[in-house]
């Protein structure tokens, strides 16, 4: 993969970011956002309010663009954003229709073909049961990105939701969530997968993915909740508190679109960590179970081989590193593009 | 500072018992406890209800729990699969795990932040892109994948190190695993420091120390580098328990006897005395730390004072 080059002008957006993050650090974020909309140097970051209003918040015209039209603008150009989001588009589409690139079946196997090597025809070689490993490769694409995918969705949505409420309500509930999110932070995650998985017997992924979602949102929850107590003390929610907009509307137009930056910034770096999960998981025998066709299932059956057979270990192992390389990477340029400041 | 210190542990409490807690439950209620005790078999009826009875299963679980606790308080962890009590599992198993981690973090401080400070200081050169991809590459491969083919290429093809490492698990048998161990949160405390070092080099403080003439290495280690820690002293602190936590797949790579290869041994053996022993234990590790690195803070940053 021709990586090298991309972190040159990653670099120098960074620079870019760097400046914009600085106007905005300088006070003006405290002016009442709305009548700073005329003005030239109005900070990017503060422009999210807006997007909330509809499209007409985008307009090219207009000086001030909004974060999420901003953060679009940068990402277009930025050659790490291009680069992973294609692996990712050939990732789901080969997870959709693996028939597309590989036209036998990940379960026909032929015995006598165990453990040999590149062959005309199966380019990857065979696995300990003789299976093609090339076939299975590509079919393994559909768990880890499913399992990654619905995850991370259940992670977020959970985590935003309760630590937003007590972000937003603050009290005696937010001290009881920030307890328990305390007591599942305690609990390695290795460690819980393995105790909870372990009573399982189902071999399809949604207990997986359950444990991802009982013990990932924590971590969205935390940031959420502190992202949601930043917007609320901007002047704008006192506004509108004072003309007597309600909690709901409070929170769905004013705070949610200021606030969910930082959440999607992490949910995207988290996808990554949780194919990689996943096929942890499988390796010690406790994620997914034959006959799934998993990545994590067929390094863990090629691991005591390895000294004889090491591509049967090599091939479903370099696919999986590509694709959380990829969702990293595309977690790095949507954080650069949402959030200068982080970076 | 003590009462800091006090109300802090006195916090720790509600979580401490909140996380034993929830293990319990997991074992407990999804997990038969005695499915274990009869071999690969399953217990007949009869056998069964009797071993509920001297277990005290029979009770409701918050009975059991509480019995749990109070029998851990008095250092009575019960006994495992074989008849041996927990605690002696524990004295073999954790000075291994201990010095395992010991190794993993001293590659992190020593590795990850001077390579940190390496590319925060060379922005956009050669270098810093070459860490960076290295970084990613790390982060990309799980770490069993990478301590496999460790195993591998210096343990079998070139023969440097010893494919596993034997029951007294010394130091230097403990390098290349430990350096497994540490692989992702080594890029990770990179790639943190870096962004710290580049964030701070162009404060006015640093200019000021550039500027009245103090040597390079004296700006570099008093006045960035000890400003720019704090993050990277909260990962590290956190780590250490994900890491004990965490040794399970490489202690099972290397065949290093500490708390993962014990753990994983109660589990497959569906021994509920030994993972909730050593759960328990992993869980105090995990919140002493964090306690310790928020002390730290107040070292690294005067300005930071504990009323």
């Amino acid at each position: 993969m021709p990586e090298p080059e991309p972190f040159e002008p990653l670099e120098s957006y960074g620079e870019e970011g760097r400046a914009i993050a600085s106007t905005g650090a300088g006070g003006a974020s405290d002016l009442a956002t709305a009548e700073a909309e005329t003005l030239e140097q109005r900070p990017s970051v503060d422009a999210a309010e807006e997007a909330a209003g509809g499209p007409e918040g985008a307009g090219p015209d207009k000086k001030a663009r909004s974060l999420w039209s901003d953060a679009w603008h940068d990402l277009r150009r930025n050659p790490v954003f291009i680069i992973s989001g294609l692996i990712i588009l050939f990732l789901v589409v080969i997870s959709i229709w693996p028939s597309l690139i590989a036209s036998g079946d990940p379960l026909d196997c032929d015995l006598s073909k165990a453990q040999e090597g590149s062959q005309p025809g199966h380019p990857f070689g065979f696995n300990g049961q003789g299976c093609d490993v090339y076939t299975r490769t590509v079919y393994g694409a559909r768990t880890s990105v499913s399992v990654g995918v619905l995850a991370t969705l259940g992670v977020a949505i959970l985590g935003s939701i309760l630590g937003g409420l007590a972000g937003f309500f603050g009290g005696a509930w937010d001290g009881f969530l920030s307890r328990i999110t305390d007591v599942f932070f305690a609990i390695p995650v290795v460690l819980g997968g393995l105790v909870l998985l372990s009573v399982v017997t189902s071999s399809t992924v949604w207990p997986v993915i359950g444990f991802m979602v009982l013990l990932g949102w924590p971590q969205i929850s935390r940031i959420a909740r502190g992202s949601v107590i930043t917007a609320k003390q901007h002047d704008y929610v006192q506004a509108a508190r004072a003309l007597g907009a309600s909690n709901s509307r409070m929170m769905l137009r004013h705070i949610t679109p200021n606030a969910v930056a930082p959440v999607i910034v992490v949910a995207t770096i988290a996808l990554g960590t949780y194919i990689s999960l996943e096929a942890t998981l499988s390796y010690l025998g406790v994620g997914l179970k034959p006959p799934t066709v998993s990545w994590g299932i067929d390094i863990s059956s090629a691991s005591p081989y390895i000294r004889n057979a090491p591509h049967m270990l090599l091939w479903p192992a370099g696919a999986l590193a590509i694709t959380v390389l990829a969702f990293i990477m595309l977690g790095d340029a949507v954080r650069d593009a949402l959030d200068p400041k982080l970076r | 500072m003590g009462r800091y210190v006090i109300r802090r542990l006195l916090q720790m409490i509600p979580v401490f018992f909140g996380a034993t807690l929830l293990i319990f439950l997991m074992v407990n209620v999804m997990g038969d406890p005695i499915a274990g005790l009869c071999g690969d078999r399953q217990c007949d009826p009869a056998t069964a209800a009797q071993l509920e009875k001297e277990f005290g299963l029979d009770k409701p679980v918050w009975q059991q729990y509480l019995t749990y606790m109070g029998n851990v308080f008095t250092g009575d962890f019960g006994t495992a699969f074989n008849g041996q009590p927990v605690t002696e599992l524990m004295a073999s198993a954790f000075p291994v795990t201990i010095r395992l981690t010991i190794v993993a973090i001293l590659f992190e401080i020593v590795i990850g932040i001077s390579l940190g400070v390496v590319t925060g200081l060379k922005r956009g050169r050669p270098v810093d892109t070459t860490v960076l991809l290295l970084t990613l590459v790390v982060l990309s491969v799980p770490t069993f994948v990478t301590g496999l083919l460790v195993q591998l290429l210096l343990g079998v093809k070139w023969g440097w190190i010893k494919p596993a490492v034997s029951p007294e698990a010394t130091f230097s048998e403990l390098i290349v695993p430990g350096l497994v161990l540490a692989s992702v949160s080594l890029a990770y405390v990179t790639r943190l420091t870096r962004t710290s070092i580049a964030e701070n080099k162009r404060a006015d403080y640093v200019r000021t120390a550039v500027a009245k003439g103090l040597p390079r290495h004296r700006v570099i280690s008093r006045h960035l580098l000890r400003n720019s820690l704090i993050p990277v002293v909260t990962f590290i602190g956190a780590d250490i328990g994900a890491l004990m936590g965490g040794a399970i797949v490489t202690e099972r790579i290397f065949n290093i006897h500490g708390v993962g290869y014990q753990l994983y041994q109660g589990i497959v053996r569906q021994n509920t005395q030994t993972v909730v022993g050593f759960v328990t234990i992993l869980v105090l590790i995990f919140l002493l730390a964090n306690l310790l690195v928020d002390l730290l803070y107040a070292v690294l940053d005067p300005r930071i004072r504990y009323a």
